[in-house]
């Protein structure tokens, strides 16, 4: 045999090693998944946490609700989920993966329609996309993206679904949709509310109705494949405590009394 | 059910073939050009054109986005004539002939560059004209590589997901090629339909590794004849 083939082989394997020292040797870590749209809430809340547990590191994994849970299915490090839809949390719960007396509701939402800011398309409600002037519509992936679903259910409600199919641009995650309504690629797009306060460059033009509104329920969970239970525990116990609640709050959530 | 399997095939069969077509005469046109171009500017024209082999597919999205999108460059001159690009079909085909047109230049270019000139300046003492020198004489003679690039941009093509959905979005039976197809396939837990289409992709593959093991073989023996 080579020499030199004897060496990229040492070499491969004390890499290796390496990273697999690397991933082991961590003290408390707790790893937050949740929905993209809590991006700006949880970042900041994950700086309120640290600054009484310097000790402990929050690593957060935003995402559409239905990745997360593929991905927690799929054995990814994950400890606390915190989902804009029951129904994600719903499947995980079938399957074992989260500690049942550790679900809570945590948050409420509204979903609303949104127009770019310097849009000139008469757009007043949600029956007013089926318009020959409205070329396309963004949505949430419906099967992975919360957002998406409770779209799906609103066009359902109001009977448009078929004539919205073709033109309906699905995205991965409701920040995208967003962006794509901001950068006016596309006429229209169905976000949360809170996620439209974000930009200044789109306009809320229709609330979803009472009865999609009143489902919009976010909540929290720890995994039970979690390598740090209490501390998993610890964090979403901050979750629901007022000095995170104050902050859901400034984003526009309405946070769920317990 | 059939229709979920077809759609993104179909979507990218014949998104892949218009890109092709586009980049075998863009890239023969352009690799001829460079091969006997000399000027100054020569390595910075090369780096231009194989630029987006190199960067990121991303990147790649991001720059079609800013200069297709409604507030970019052409965006906005499409938009005088009604027709917007980015989420539609032909976005697809944009970046599918971005992103493949430098394996079909690069080894036009090669393929052109290997070509003895004297054989050239032969059929100019016989008194051809260049158009029939290139058709005759040149692209025969460089015919191996040039359908190499042909087959690879149009794998290229065929695999490129990152910036077609950057620019084409995702709109199942209209923009949804194979691989955005697969993706979303995956984000949402289908994993049978992902699997069927990884198998349709393994299969054209095949079969294009295949046309290009035919191509060259046939060419070898017209050049030798």
């Amino acid at each position: 045999m080579d020499s030199r083939y004897a060496v990229y082989v040492s070499i491969s394997l004390l890499l290796i090693v390496y990273l697999c020292i690397g991933c082991s040797t961590q003290a408390a870590t707790v790893n937050v998944s949740a929905g993209a749209g809590l991006t700006d809430a949880i970042s900041e809340i994950n700086v309120l946490y640290k600054q009484g547990r310097p000790d402990v590191s929050v690593i957060a994994n935003f995402a559409a609700a239905g990745t997360l849970q593929q991905q927690i299915e799929n054995g990814a490090p994950a400890d606390v989920f915190i989902s804009p839809s029951p129904k994600h949390m719903d499947m995980l719960q079938a399957k074992h993966l989260i500690i049942e007396n550790t679900r809570r509701d945590l948050l409420r939402n509204k979903v609303v329609l949104i127009i770019p800011g310097d849009s000139t398309l008469r757009i007043t409600g949600f029956k007013d996309l089926t318009g020959d002037m409205v070329k396309k519509v963004a949505i949430g992936d419906p099967e992975s993206v919360p957002v998406g679903m409770y779209a799906q259910e609103i066009f359902i409600e109001y009977g448009i679904m078929d004539a919205l199919k073709s033109r309906l641009v699905l995205a991965g995650t409701v920040r995208q949709v967003l962006q794509y309504v901001e950068s006016s690629n596309v006429d229209a797009g169905v976000v949360f509310m809170t996620d439209a306060k974000t930009s200044t460059d789109v306009q809320i033009v229709a609330n979803a109705p009472d009865d999609i509104n009143n489902k919009v329920v976010y909540p929290v969970a720890v995994i039970d494949t979690g390598k740090d239970r209490a501390a998993a525990v610890d964090y979403e116990e901050f979750l629901l405590g007022s000095q995170a609640g104050s902050v859901f709050e400034k984003y526009g959530f309405s946070v769920i009394a317990h | 059910m059939m229709e979920t399997y077809l759609s993104p095939l179909w979507i990218s069969l014949s998104t892949v073939f218009t890109a092709t077509v586009i980049t075998f005469f863009t890239g023969i046109a352009a690799a001829r050009w460079m091969a006997r171009y000399h000027g100054r500017m020569r390595d910075f024209i090369d780096g231009i054109l194989i630029l987006p082999l190199v960067l990121p597919p991303t990147v790649v999205g991001l720059g079609l986005l800013m200069l297709f999108g409604k507030h970019g460059a052409i965006g906005q001159m499409l938009l005088m004539f009604g027709a917007t690009v980015v989420f539609s079909w032909p976005a697809t085909v944009i970046t599918a002939t971005v992103v493949a047109f430098p394996l079909m230049y690069m080894n036009a270019r090669g393929a052109f560059e290997q070509v003895d000139i004297s054989m050239e300046n032969a059929a100019r003492t016989l008194g051809a004209s260049e158009w029939r020198i290139f058709w005759s004489v040149t692209l025969p003679l460089a015919w191996p590589g040039v359908a190499a690039g042909a087959v690879l941009a149009f794998a290229r093509a065929l695999g490129e997901f990152g910036a077609t959905l950057m620019l084409a979005g995702y709109i199942p039976g209209k923009t949804a090629t194979i691989p955005v197809a697969i993706y979303f396939a995956v984000q949402d837990g289908d994993m049978n339909q992902a699997l069927i289409l990884v198998l349709i992709v393994l299969f054209i593959v095949f079969a294009s590794l295949g046309a290009l093991a035919y191509f060259k073989s046939k060419t070898y023996k017209v050049v030798t004849v």
